[in-house]
């Protein structure tokens, strides 16, 4: 359970993250999204420690987590799978992890075949692991401990669609046995798929959050015709509210009932219509990361 | 909630029927054992395992080993045979080990800001202090460990120049061996005080050497400085511990300097960098 209160972090003037809250249930992945440079990595750090909140609380299994006694134990972290002495092979880096969280030796080899790190791999220096191994061994060690919470920052990055895959399993896996998950990701898409609930963040706030189900449904349709101009003026005759348009498409806020039903009225050919499910969600997101890149551009 | 109770917010102990999520028994060491603080002997061993489980840390230990080998060799065979006594032979193996000895203790903190391995080792022990603590204890059994070392391959010069029949070589042991034990703790700990003050390689190897050769080429040259060197120059008060004879042997006065030296060039920055890793961003 990670419970996240009001946290702000500010660095001089510029503010990092603001006012960020919100809830991990055990059994629930919670997806934490937002575009690169949002307040993901920062929030995640503030909950494990390692950053001084300037205002608020986070709190791991109701403890602040340094005052965890062996935390280890309770909470597997993957923050940075890039942090890892490149000299050490990858089994000796569990070691050092099994050894201070006092967990048996043969826990490591456990490890290393849950994440598909063979012995030849795990006698290997990390210097020579490309990064979605380096993110396998992270993620090893974050499961070392047999931890019930995992605490993720973009875990997918650099593994190729069978690890993404994978992930997505293993993780759902740990959640269904009552375990709870915290992931972060710059792509919808990747957390869409495994996250019960999601938490979306952009320049430093939290500008939705719920259960995925919540934050997907009722978004209106998604509606395409081979006419994008006859299909604006039916939807529009019909004074159905345009949210939004995508490529060739249109994002209304009505069933897709209605929609139907305007555009036979109007007599326009339809190529596509479908409950706009993420739709809404990725509007929101595209406009943030855009938003993003702009800013990125201009650092 | 499915979640079994082994995964409740404080440090319950597990009992041995503890079952994990999918089921097996929990992989722990035994009732209570896996969810308390890790004791700062393991974490001690961690950090000793540190020191020799990368290719770095691995060939500075063999190269010490080697250099303090080489010594002996060269001292056989050049200089003359009246020279060639057990304090001597002691003596001159200090000097190399001296100079490498705060190399290790500086990598040994370094190493996991440059690497930032920080992120992991934080992560399982947050109180910063006890990994701190955990690195100087290392650090004082690498320094023992090292004048064993040392105490070693002096007796084995001796006992190879004592072939050529003389046997008057040998003198006692415990005097020298404790200022050894001392002069050598005191390097690793210095490392480990800069590695810690300076949270970067380079910098700190750097300073460390620059540092106390500047202090003692100012104290040498200026005369007013002179009272001041003889307190805080750590080649002058450290000189008693090492040079014969009676090596070691120090009266109240010279330990009084080498602990006023200490506290300048050790305990300071060592308090300095742990009040800076207490306080510094883990990322």
């Amino acid at each position: 359970m990670i419970t996240v209160e009001r946290l702000s972090k500010r660095y001089g003037r510029h503010t990092a993250v603001e006012d960020v809250s919100f809830h991990c249930e055990p059994g629930t992945v919670t997806g934490f999204l937002g575009p690169n440079g949002a307040g993901k990595s920062t929030t995640m750090r503030m909950i494990c420690g390692f950053t001084p909140p300037s205002a608020g609380t986070a709190t791991v299994n109701n403890v602040d987590y340094r005052q965890l006694p062996n935390p280890g134990r309770q909470v597997g972290l993957l923050l940075d799978a890039g942090a890892q002495h490149p000299g050490r092979t990858g089994r000796e880096t569990l070691t050092l992890s099994a050894k201070i969280m006092g967990v048996p030796r043969r826990r490591v080899d456990e490890c290393l075949d849950q994440v598909g790190l063979n012995a030849v791999a795990a006698g290997r220096r990390v210097r020579a692991y490309s990064l979605g191994m380096r993110q396998r061994l992270g993620l090893a060690q974050a499961l070392l401990g047999d931890p019930r919470v995992l605490i993720l920052d973009e875990p997918a990055n650099g593994l190729d669609p069978e690890g993404i895959y994978w992930m997505r399993g293993l993780l759902r896996d740990f959640a269904d046995r009552g375990g709870t998950v915290l992931l972060s990701s710059h792509l919808l898409r990747e957390v869409e798929a495994v996250a019960d609930r999601l938490v979306v963040i952009g320049a430093g706030r939290v500008v939705a959050q719920g259960s995925r189900d919540e934050l997907l449904a009722g978004t209106g349709a998604l509606v395409r015709a081979r006419d994008p101009e006859a299909l604006r003026a039916a939807v529009d005759r019909a004074g159905l509210p345009v949210r939004s348009s995508t490529d060739g498409g249109l994002l209304v806020d009505a069933e897709p009932g209605a929609v139907g039903q305007a555009a036979a009225d109007s007599g326009v050919a339809l190529l596509e219509l479908r409950p706009a499910e993420s739709a809404g969600l990725e509007q929101i997101f595209l406009s943030l990361t855009a938003g993003d890149s702009v800013r990125e551009a201009v650092k | 909630m499915t979640i079994d109770n082994t995964s409740t917010s404080t440090a319950v102990s597990t009992g041995p029927g503890a079952v994990n999520r999918s089921g097996s028994r929990r992989p722990a060491d035994g009732p209570g054992a896996d969810l308390g603080r890790p004791s700062l002997l393991r974490l001690t061993g961690v950090e000793l395992r540190k020191l020799a489980d990368t290719r770095a840390g691995y060939w500075l230990l063999i190269t010490i080993g080697l250099i303090s080998v080489a010594i002996m060799a060269v001292m056989l065979i050049f200089t003359p045979d009246a020279d060639q006594q057990f304090a001597n032979f002691f003596a001159l193996a200090q000097v190399p080990v001296g100079i490498l000895l705060p190399i290790l203790g500086i990598l040994l903190v370094t190493s996991e800001f440059s690497q930032r391995t920080t992120l992991t080792t934080f992560a399982l022990v947050p109180q910063r202090h006890r990994v701190v603590l955990a690195k100087v204890s290392a650090g004082v059994v690498a320094g023992l460990i090292s004048a064993l070392v040392t105490l070693g391959t002096a007796a084995a010069g001796t006992l190879i120049a004592s072939l050529g029949g003389t046997d008057d070589l040998w003198s006692a042991v415990p005097g020298p061996l404790l200022g050894a034990a001392v002069f050598q703790v005191v390097s690793v700990l210095m490392g480990i005080a800069f590695g810690l003050l300076f949270q970067n390689t380079p910098l700190a190897i750097v300073l460390s050497l620059v540092l106390p050769i500047a202090w003692s080429a100012l104290g040498g040259m200026i005369s007013g400085l002179r009272t001041a060197a003889t307190w805080l120059d750590t080649g002058l008060t450290t000189a008693p511990l090492i040079e014969p004879p009676g090596a070691g042997e120090l009266g109240a006065g010279q330990w009084a300097r080498l602990g006023v030296s200490v506290t300048a060039w050790v305990l300071l920055p060592l308090v300095a960098g742990l009040v800076r890793t207490m306080r510094r961003e883990v990322s």
